[in-house]
């Protein structure tokens, strides 16, 4: 049977969900239970990554340093994982989380700037960290532009390349012509990271399975940016199902899912009209809440501020944007 | 009587550096001497040569074997002005580094041009995304005390060149840290954003400060005093949203539409800092030509 790899996200993706705003003793609880359930690698911290905690992405509940102390000191088996965004994070940053244990770094940039990241693949890669290069937005670029950007991360020396669907905007076709393409021409592992605004998390992930990740992204409740990740509880049943191998405890995952992660949700974590629209228009996931604050503000739809942000191919990160065209299309209603 | 013009030589000939040469030429007090690389036959060389100036493949050795040069612009990066500072100021030449070494003090002409040209030999042009945000972070400053400064900036992925995506930490440290030193900020944060969008976007600056924004009127004012004095250097720089208070914040974007000397209008990032190095440089010339240094 084919084994697979599992980094959860549900402290660092999932952050998204609830605004930045779990405590360090929380996250503490979650990863020892995850740890418990057999997962192989947690990815901790702001949803937007090291340096993250900002007045663009909306600061965290706590200093990260605090989160990565909590869950380092609960870890038995399962290995700490950061994201780094270049130009959000900073080496610095994660000299400053090694301290506390970390083990892998995912280096994140959009789907066409891969060299972005190479000082930072250089350093972790000095440093006797696992390095996975990571692209976003995977769903702006042809496949033939992904395995080249894909090729910048492995001369780099990255242990791993991710085609990460941050808008969920991808189908499965989609999907397996990027990862088969990838898997064919790399001789280091593809993993994938899905969002579920077009309700396609769990079957975008089998589909990158079938076409050679070995392995993937999820998140517990599926919590995250926009209508969520996919659904960890969810992708292990189905995993299992299929005939893969995860070394994870399925019952465990029920009732942590059921009993702690539930009960931290500031909502329900589903595809409504405002995370549909994401999808659609392909923008970035993490855009919801910020558009639905300046929609109240200058008084405008939500999805048209999102429509209108995928419209002018906006990359991750880019929350700033929102305020303008909340403005713009405040005017254009006026007149 | 004219002035007798200083000879530069620019160190870098990439994007930066390109552009560079192009306001040099049209100087009136500097003259543009000499352009250094380090690979035989690269764009950057080839161009300058078209001109009739002359060039060098030979990097710093090639500068300092060059006579008579007053001051040396470096459009390399960070690593490489390290090295290249001791030996410019051992051969007695003014440096104007753009990369984001910062071996020198911040410099950034609407704020404090004349600060440290009278002492320093060695004077640091920030990055672009800091010649356009800390002047309205010291706008702001003056009216309001700024106890937090965060600024995101955006550039086409175009207008990046390896010089800054390989420098992408020095970037956000050195922008930072001129938020507080130049700004006036208690503590600040530096984001950069590439965005490969076709046609490519223009420079595109956020600035969130934190402050008393109850006077928000005198912020606006303020801040529109401060870009009519950028712009008499680097004339595409606007207001794109005025500042507006958002609770204990206030929120200012402005963008960078460059001259498009080499590189189109979108580069606003590449003017915004070439121009300003070129300001700073014919200052210096001034002051020397005044007998002031």
């Amino acid at each position: 049977m084919k084994s697979i790899r599992i980094i959860d996200s549900t402290l660092r993706d999932g952050m998204h969900a609830v605004s930045h705003q779990f405590t360090p003793e929380q996250m503490a609880v979650i990863a020892s239970k995850l740890d418990d359930a057999g997962v192989d690698t947690i990815e901790v911290g702001h949803g937007d990554g090291l340096g993250g905690s900002s007045i663009q992405y909306g600061f965290s509940r706590a200093p990260e340093a605090q989160y990565f102390k909590a869950v380092s000191q609960v870890l038995k088996k399962t290995k700490l994982a950061v994201l780094l965004i270049p130009g959000i994070g900073t080496v610095e940053d994660l000299e400053a989380a090694m301290e506390y244990g970390v083990k892998t770094v995912r280096v994140a940039t959009h789907v066409t700037e891969a060299d972005a990241g190479e000082q930072h693949i250089k350093f972790a890669k000095n440093n006797g960290l696992e390095a996975i290069g990571f692209l976003m937005m995977s769903h702006m670029a042809p496949p033939e532009k992904i395995l080249e950007q894909a090729k910048k991360f492995e001369s780099y020396g990255a242990d791993m390349v991710y085609v990460t669907d941050s808008a969920g905007a991808m189908l499965p076709t989609d999907i397996t012509a990027r990862i088969g393409l990838v898997c064919r021409e790399l001789s280091i592992p593809v993993g994938f990271h899905a969002h579920n605004n077009l309700g396609l998390a769990i079957g975008n992930t089998f589909a990158a399975i079938q076409a050679g990740a070995t392995s993937v992204d999820a998140t517990v409740c599926g919590l995250g940016a926009g209508a969520g990740n996919s659904q960890l509880e969810a992708l292990v049943a189905v995993l299992h199902k299929g005939g893969y191998t995860t070394g994870v405890d399925l019952y465990k995952l029920m009732d942590m899912s059921r009993d702690v992660v539930e009960k931290l949700m500031h909502r329900p974590q589903s595809i409504n009209a405002d995370t549909l629209a994401i999808g659609y228009a392909g923008a970035y996931g993490s855009f919801l809440l910020h558009s639905r604050r300046a929609a109240e503000k200058f008084g405008v739809d939500a999805r048209d501020i999102l429509m209108e942000l995928g419209q002018r191919k906006t990359v991750g990160g880019q929350e700033d944007m929102i305020i303008d065209v909340a403005i713009e299309l405040a005017k254009n209603k006026k007149q | 009587m004219e002035e007798k013009k200083l000879k530069t030589a620019i160190i870098g000939p990439g994007n930066i550096g390109i552009d560079l040469m192009m306001k040099i030429r049209r100087s009136k007090v500097l003259e543009m001497s000499l352009m250094a690389g380090i690979v035989p036959g690269s764009q950057g060389l080839e161009l300058a040569a078209g001109y009739g100036i002359a060039t060098t493949d030979k990097g710093i050795d090639g500068v300092l074997a060059f006579p008579g040069l007053d001051v040396v612009f470096d459009a390399t990066g960070a690593s490489a002005h390290h090295q290249h500072a001791p030996l410019l100021k051992q051969a007695g030449i003014f440096a104007v580094d753009l990369t984001p070494a910062a071996v020198g003090p911040y410099v950034i002409p609407s704020v404090n041009i004349d600060e440290h040209l009278f002492r320093e030999d060695n004077i640091n042009m920030v990055t672009c995304g800091g010649q356009a945000t800390v002047p309205i972070v010291y706008a702001i400053n003056q009216v309001a005390p700024v106890q937090y400064a965060e600024i995101v900036v955006t550039l086409s992925s175009r207008s990046a060149g390896p010089g800054t995506r390989q420098n992408i930490d020095e970037f956000t440290q050195t922008t930072r840290s001129a938020l507080i030193k130049v700004g006036g900020a208690k503590e600040g944060k530096a984001i950069i954003i590439l965005n490969p969008a076709e046609p490519p976007i223009m420079m595109r600056n956020t600035i969130y400060t934190l402050c008393d924004s109850n006077k928000i009127n005198a912020i606006v004012k303020s801040v529109e005093g401060m870009v009519a004095k950028v712009q008499r250097y680097s004339p595409g720089y606007r207001i794109k949203v005025l500042p507006y208070a958002d609770g204990d914040r206030v929120v200012t974007v402005v963008e960078v539409e460059g001259a498009g000397d080499y590189l189109p209008k979108y580069s606003g990032n590449l003017d915004i800092i070439t121009a300003a190095a070129v300001t700073v440089a014919e200052r210096y010339a001034t002051l020397k030509h005044e007998g002031a240094i």
